[in-house]
Order: structure tokens, then sequence, then C-alpha cells
């Protein structure tokens, strides 16, 4: 009972530590999809574009993103662009690294879902006289929502687990909250916080694309 | 009256449709009949301004077609699976008509009753069978007033039994006053509409 008791105490003692980091995680989390998702619409659209040099241009940048680790992204952000003097802060630079990332990823997601919508349903909101706008507002893009919200739905989850990568560039995450913590007092109960807590965030996020998913099945 | 008058059509310098010619009366119905490869579907795509046409003319009443004018029963039907069977029928008319909501959904379910489907107005394309999709497809083409409307195939995802109910469909919207053509390759059911028929053969190739 006194063990149990003592490690409630510690466990009250870094639990502050633990959710000021998480709040730094979830930030991260936030502003990254925020601001990918409508950046990987438009790579998408850049993709599926018809005038070649911004073709080329979009596949170049999503074959460098997707081809290289986030992690060396990160770095080279952050410690490499000031050796040609562009400097960002810690936070700017993890910001800027992930939502290049993340929103190449998004992009392709949305080019399969838009290219899997049937060439037939463009034919049939023409031949109805429906403007490009009208047949995408009411016809193409909620069946592009629906195809590929399963996709979205692992990489929201992927982003969770990997806004810990900011820790490289000495960002205060949930990780390295937990990393000083065991380090400083030589326990493994910080590291099963920082799992449960992670486990808990994406619960969250795995219940909300439930929600969402079930939302969009009354139809097939 | 529809006229088509020397349309030509090819594809990467092969010719599918040559110097093709053929007229329809207002209220007509014209079958055009052919084996695959004959450039059927390529005729109604044209006609229905899905596929440009190389040269010659497209005539309604004299003049050249307009958007709108020309509507279409895809083969497949191609219903919008998002939207209930009444909004896949007022969806047009009020985005491009401009009707009110209430106005759009009256016409739409107006035709939807004329055409049997009422009680499916709030079903969804997945619930229903080929027949009964067809019928949907027709009045969500009927709803924006159509002065031809066009059949790509009608009767091939249909059961037997089906045919000869969308051939009196067929004959039964004559009646309206609607200029039809169908693209088939059924000749029973071609027989059962027995008018005006336009047969067209593949272009050997040069």
């Amino acid at each position: 009972m006194q063990e149990v008791e003592r490690i409630m105490k510690y466990v009250m003692q870094i639990l502050p530590a633990l959710l000021s980091g998480t709040g730094m995680t979830l930030r991260i989390f936030c502003w990254t999809l925020v601001l990918s998702l409508p950046l990987g619409i438009l790579v998408a659209v850049g993709e599926l574009s018809k005038f070649n040099p911004l073709e080329w241009l979009v596949r170049f940048y999503v074959w460098i993103m997707r081809g290289t680790p986030l992690l060396l992204q990160l770095i080279f952000v952050f410690y490499g662009l000031p050796l040609i003097h562009i400097v960002f802060p810690r936070y700017q630079a993890a910001l800027f690294a992930f939502v290049l990332n993340y929103a190449a990823y998004f992009a392709e997601i949305f080019r399969g879902g838009l290219q899997s919508v049937p060439q037939g349903q463009f034919e049939a909101a023409k031949v109805l006289r429906l403007s490009h706008w009208q047949a995408l507002q009411h016809v193409i893009i909620p069946q592009v929502v629906k195809i590929v919200l399963p996709s979205i739905g692992n990489e929201v989850i992927n982003l969770v687990k990997d806004s810990s990568l900011v820790y490289v560039i000495g960002l205060g995450d949930l990780l390295r909250a937990g990393n000083v913590a065991m380090a400083r007092d030589v326990t493994m109960v910080p590291l099963l916080l920082v799992g449960l807590i992670y486990l808990a965030l994406i619960s969250l996020c795995a219940f909300a694309q439930r929600k969402l998913e079930a939302h969009f099945s009354y139809y097939k | 009256m529809l006229e088509i008058k020397n349309l030509n059509k090819s594809f990467n310098g092969r010719p599918i449709l040559r110097d093709l010619s053929c007229q329809i009366p207002t209220g007509g119905i014209l079958t055009v009949v052919g084996p695959s490869g004959a450039g059927k579907t390529t005729l109604l795509r044209i006609i229905a301004g899905l596929e440009t046409k190389d040269s010659g003319q497209l005539l309604l009443n004299g003049q050249a077609i307009k958007q709108g004018q020309i509507g279409v029963v895809f083969q497949d039907f191609n219903l919008f699976p998002n939207l209930s069977v009444l909004q896949n029928v007022a969806l047009a008319p009020e985005l491009v008509l401009k009707k009110t909501k209430d106005e759009a959904q009256q016409t739409a379910k107006h035709l939807l009753t004329q055409l049997q489907m009422a009680e499916y107005q709030d079903q969804y394309p997945y619930q229903l069978s080929g027949g009964q999709k067809q019928r949907v497809a027709i009045a969500r083409a009927l709803a924006m007033q159509p002065a031809v409307l066009c059949y790509d195939e009608p009767t091939s995802a249909l059961d037997p039994n089906l045919r000869r109910a969308v051939g009196d469909l067929i004959l039964g919207l004559q009646k309206t006053g609607l200029t039809q053509l169908i693209i088939t390759h059924d000749m029973a059911f071609t027989q059962q509409i027995d008018q005006q028929v336009l047969r067209i053969k593949p272009l050997a190739e040069e």
C-alpha cells in the first residue's frame, strides 16, 4: 500500500511537467492539421493541373517530402538553414517542417480520392449544366471526403506520434518531459505515463474518425 | 427537328464516324443500332456535348444545338450516390434553372410520380435496382426540360422482363412530344420501339 501511495505521490509531482509537454504536443498537432490539410488540397489540385511546370514543381515537392525522413527535414530546417542565414525559432521551425511534410502526404491522399470518383460523375454533372464549382461542391467533394476519411484518419494518428520528433530540436513536448523525468529520477513511471497520455490522445482521434465515418455511411 | 449533317469524327487519325447524316422529327424516336465499335456511343457523346466533332453540323429546329437542350440517360445511369433520389432530380433545376428549392422539389416529385418512383424519393441510389435507377436517371434528365433525350444502351443493365417496360416508358414519353434518340444493339428492343432506325457499321481501317 505504501508503495502505491509513494508512486501516486510521484505521479502527481511530475504530472504538471507532462501536461505542459502535452500542451506543446497538441499545439504542434493542431496547427499542423489546420495548415497542412488546406495546403494538401492545393497541392493535389496542382498535381492534377494540366499546366506542366506547376505539375512538375508539385511532383518534385512531394517526391522530396515523402522521400526523406521527417527527422532529417526537421534538423535541416532548424540546424541547416541558419548556415545560409535563414533562421527560424524552434517552434516555427518545427511547424514549418511538419506542415510541409504532412501537406505532401495529404496531397497524395486527396489526389487518389479525386481520381477515384468515376468520370461518369463529372459527365453527368456536365450534361445537367452544373458549373465546375457546383459539380465539385455538391457532387464530387462529398464523395472525395468519404473516400479519403480512412486514410486521413491514419495520417492524423501518425501525426500525434510524429510530433514527438520535435524533441531533437529542443522543444519541450510530451516525450521530452517524460524523458527528462526518467533520467532525473531513474524510474520507468514517467515513460509509462507518457505512453498512457499518447494512448488517450490517439483513442480520441480514433473515436472522432469513427464518428465521422459513421456520418458518411448513409450512402455507398 | 434534330438534324445531323455530314458529321465526321476520328480518334488519333482513325475515322469513327464519316459523313453521318440523319434527321429526327420533333416527337420522333430514332434508334441507332450497330455492333460495338461502330461509333454509336461516340455519336451520342458528340450530340450531348461530351465529345467534340471534327466537322459537320448538329441543328435543332435549324439552329446549332445549345447546351441543355440535350438530356442523357447514361448506360450505367451515373446517378449521384451521395444524394437521395429526390435530390438527384431536384439538384440541377435548383442550381442551374434557378428554381426555388420548393419548386424544384415539386417538379421532381411530379416526375418521380409519373415514373412510378415517388415512394423511393428518400432512398439512395445504392438501394435501388437497375430498372429503378434508370427511371430516376430519366426523371433527372427530364427535370432539365430537354428538347431531345438520348439513351445509351437502355436495356443493357436490365433483366429481360424489364426491357419491355422501358420500351413502353419510351413510347409513353413520345406522347408528350419529346424527341428521343436511342443507342442500342438490342434488336428485339429495336423491334418493340418499331420506329425510324439508323444502322451504323464500323469503318474499315485505312
